[in-house]
């Protein structure tokens, strides 16, 4: 028998988390790796995977001593253990949704790929159809997913961080360098929302 | 622990990005129409702790568990690399809803096809390793 608390601490995990409990949670992620000595950045593992794959035949950009860098990997590994357990043990009552604004349904549906899929407030999943191999086979999938890959990849070490390397740990050392790669990833997120969309969707 | 110790970083993580929606394509499609606070949210406070983070560590001198003292390496002093870099990254990551820590989360929760994705974004870093010395820095 599981004891009853464990049940109820599930149940509290399972809640959709509010944005001021999971920002600081974030911070404390990065205060954890800088405690073990290392600095929180997720997209330096394209890179050491490139070079572990031989890259380094290719460019000196490569030539580095990824074997040092194993830790990141881990952290990266970790991170799909915990995607895979907050996906099976701990999805809350109301199921696998991301509970967006009535203005972001309202948005959603006035988009013509959306439009069919009669979505409707509270039921918007996490995950967008299009995160599947029979939509990679569609010239939209194929754009969104490996596109995306390959902008994120190149933009990612081209700027020298990602998400969490600039906009939480730059941003947190206060880095001007960082700041500046913030500005970037909105302008790019901005044209695409505006600008490329409406031509995909 | 040696290496262990990190994998549990990266679960705390993942769930973080997870239960928070953080790892929605929906919830980065609302931020950049500016339609809810959320990731704005997430993203600010995550800063504001994290600024506290580093200011105590800065005055307190805090050493790692390995015994050397916290450092910080500070970025290069130039604009060009962060802004366009910044901005190809900003345009993937709209597009695909995701940026690297999300896409192992969702990888391990079962969407295999992002298997596709973190291929993508290793050869775009292959390429910028390739073109790095013709590139505006």
């Amino acid at each position: 028998m599981v004891p009853d608390f464990l049940i109820h601490l599930q149940q509290l995990i399972s809640q959709p988390w509010p944005w001021w409990f999971s920002g600081p949670m974030i911070a404390i992620t990065m205060f954890f790796l800088l405690w073990f000595g290392r600095e929180f950045g997720i997209s330096a593992n394209f890179r050491v995977m490139c070079a572990a794959d031989g890259a380094d035949n290719f460019a000196d950009f490569f030539k580095f001593d990824w074997a040092s860098q194993g830790w990141n990997l881990m952290v990266a590994l970790g991170a799909m253990f915990g995607g895979y357990l907050a996906a099976h043990y701990f999805i809350g009552p109301d199921g696998d949704i991301a509970h967006v604004s009535t203005a972001t349904v309202a948005t959603l549906q006035k988009m013509d790929y959306f439009a069919n899929m009669n979505l409707q407030e509270g039921q918007i999943p996490l995950v967008p159809p299009f995160y599947s191999w029979e939509a990679l086979f569609t010239w939209r999938g194929l754009f969104i997913i490996a596109g995306g890959g390959l902008l994120v990849g190149f933009g990612a070490r081209y700027a020298g961080g990602c998400t969490s390397g600039h906009a939480i740990s730059g941003m947190s050392a206060l880095q001007l360098g960082s700041l500046i790669a913030v500005v970037g990833f909105f302008l790019g997120g901005l044209t695409m929302t505006y600008f490329i969309f409406p031509l995909i969707f | 622990m040696r290496l262990s110790k990190f994998i549990l970083v990266g679960i705390f993580f993942g769930v973080i990005l997870y239960k928070s929606e953080a790892v929605s394509w929906f919830r980065i499609f609302e931020m950049f129409h500016f339609q809810s606070f959320h990731m704005f949210g997430i993203i600010f406070s995550a800063i504001a702790v994290g600024i506290g983070v580093v200011q105590v560590i800065k005055w307190r001198h805090m050493k790692s568990i390995e015994g050397k003292e916290i450092t910080f390496t500070p970025k290069d002093k130039t604009v060009p690399r962060y802004l366009i870099g910044g901005f190809i990254f900003g345009l993937g990551w709209a597009l695909a809803g995701i940026c690297p820590g999300p896409m192992f989360i969702l990888l391990g929760s079962g969407y295999t096809v992002l298997i596709v994705f973190l291929s993508t974004a290793m050869f775009g870093t292959f390429l910028y390793g390739l073109l790095r010395k013709y590139l505006p820095h």
